[in-house]
């Protein structure tokens, strides 16, 4: 396997982009990756979105975005794993690059989730079809169950979830791609409108358009590209049972364990190593559960934590200093690579206001519906 | 919804038949082709008696165009006396009689209906054992 940079970003602002369609959107963060990576030439592309075809009524995305965004006749693929398509689309990517096949691979992903669908059907259809979605549970639903079992089993309160609400959108008001950036309350997360109790709308990632893109090239380009190094040092996948009643303990995401598991191993590094985290909060308890899977804190020390301001900007392992899912927007495609970008423009010393300080290992974890599929990458910046 | 699909899954819906694993015993509700637990293919079919405890629940207040009309109801993950798993809408209850731990008793109600002239589609709710 060879060694794996990445040499180009490129994203669009998140929010409810009314002015640009699904093709606009891949096509504004394709060209900001090309016109940063100074490359010409792309060897293939990988494209995640979750569901075009229920969000815009367009399926065989691939070969259209690959049109639009001036790659005719390059081969383009269609990466869906729900909310990690994104994640996945970037792995398959990577896999592409390292395995010798290509040189030069970008991975992009896409989600125009305002024009006009039923999100909320749209997105249960990450669910278990017939087995869930049918009674008429909703993806907040499902982690709002999640919610419900993580505290009854380690006492996890209200205020805890609320903190991660907090936490992100002050991190949001640094990040001139969000599409929330305003600071929230404790009360006002815990007394907005109830969406599924024990969450409600300012425990939820909005709906959102918006689309992210990277180049991944071998070392030898990536030198020569003039950028600061920053190398995958691993990446690694691993899936669960779709519907959440399968899983013996619900207030787990065993999905997102294994693969951390594995990435640490491929990476030889221990979670205490890690710099900052871009987590996949789709949901306030996503985060909390997260963090306990990660190992970055003990099972049930999650809410604690974050109360205790862990996990902040100026915390000891700063997570989701973009402002996450919450505050950034979460147009689901797109959020797996748009959480690399952040990643990236970290390691990369070019965050801005959001900057870290010596910041060389950091984390994206992407998941795909409530944990039935989990991605996650470990960069590192070599300058 | 497909009539086709509506009919393959009356059994589950309608009489809650579920595939006890032969090797480990476990029980997939719904069927299985493969045990999760034990990888085995050989299964006897049994039906899940209809009742269980609460695991988990919410009480959705936003939900998908079919279920606009109903809000807020209450849904959970029951697990079954045999140790199976399935999700419910739970019924004939405020949202505060509703807790963790709590017994209920599955019964066959209508969960969706598509207009006036569409399918009446039936399945299993929860209601509180009182």
């Amino acid at each position: 396997m060879r060694e794996v940079y990445i040499i180009g970003l490129g994203m669009t602002r998140f929010g409810e982009l009314w002015a640009q369609s699904l093709r606009d959107l891949f096509a504004e963060a394709a060209l900001g990756a090309i016109k940063d990576s100074t490359m010409v030439h792309i060897d293939s592309v990988y494209i995640g979105a979750m569901s075009p075809g229920l969000f815009v009524g367009q399926e065989h995305i691939a070969s259209l975005m690959s049109d639009y965004a001036g790659f005719n006749g390059v081969p383009a693929t269609h990466i869906e794993s729900a909310c990690a398509s994104g994640g996945l689309a970037f792995r398959q990517a990577y896999i592409e690059v390292a395995s010798g096949l290509s040189d030069v691979v970008m991975a992009g992903g896409v989600e125009k989730m305002n024009d006009g669908a039923d999100a909320t059907y749209a997105l249960a259809s990450a669910a278990d079809q017939e087995y869930e979605a049918f009674h008429g549970v909703t993806f907040p639903g499902l982690y709002a169950m999640m919610a419900r079992a993580h505290m009854h089993h380690h006492g996890t309160t209200r205020e805890q979830l609320a903190e991660v609400a907090v936490k992100n959108h002050l991190h949001g008001t640094k990040n001139p791609r969000a599409q929330f950036k305003m600071t929230v309350s404790i009360d006002q997360v815990i007394n907005a409108t109830p969406v599924a109790e024990p969450l409600g709308l300012l425990d939820c990632s909005p709906v959102t358009d918006g689309a992210a893109a990277v180049i991944l090239a071998t070392k030898e380009i990536a030198q020569k590209s003039g950028k600061p190094l920053v190398k995958v040092k691993a990446s690694a996948h691993a899936t669960d049972q779709i519907a959440l009643h399968s899983r013996k303990d619900l207030s787990s995401l065993p999905a997102v364990g294994t693969a951390a598991q594995k990435a640490y191993k491929e990476a030889n590094i221990k979670p205490e190593d890690l710099d900052l985290i871009e987590i996949h909060d789709c949901f306030t308890i996503a985060e909390l559960i997260v963090m306990e899977e990660l190992q970055v804190v003990k099972r049930g020390q999650s809410g604690p934590a974050v109360s205790a301001g862990f996990s902040r900007f100026d915390g000891q392992l700063p997570i989701n200093i973009s402002g996450g899912l919450k505050s950034k927007g979460h147009p689901v495609g797109a959020t797996g690579v748009a959480q690399i970008i952040e990643i990236v423009e970290q390691l990369r010393n070019e965050a801005g206001e959001r900057q870290i300080a010596n910041a060389r290992l950091g984390m994206a974890q992407n998941m795909g519906g409530s944990g039935g599929s989990c991605v996650i990458h470990i960069l590192e910046g070599e300058s | 919804m497909i009539v086709p699909r509506y009919t393959r899954e009356i059994p589950q819906r309608m009489r809650l038949e579920a595939a006890e694993c032969k090797d480990c015993n476990f029980i997939s509700f719904p069927p299985r082709r493969i045990c999760p637990e034990c990888g085995t293919t050989e299964f006897t079919k049994i039906r899940l008696k209809p009742e269980g405890t609460i695991l988990t629940y919410t009480i959705e207040h936003v939900a998908a165009e079919a279920f606009a009309t109903e809000v807020p109801f209450a849904v959970g993950i029951i697990e079954t006396n045999e140790g199976a798993r399935l999700t419910a809408q739970i019924v004939d209850c405020t949202p505060d009689e509703i807790a963790i731990g709590k017994e209920v008793e599955l019964a066959t109600r209508r969960i969706q209906k598509e207009g006036h002239a569409g399918i009446l589609q039936y399945g299993y709710k929860a209601i509180l054992k009182r």
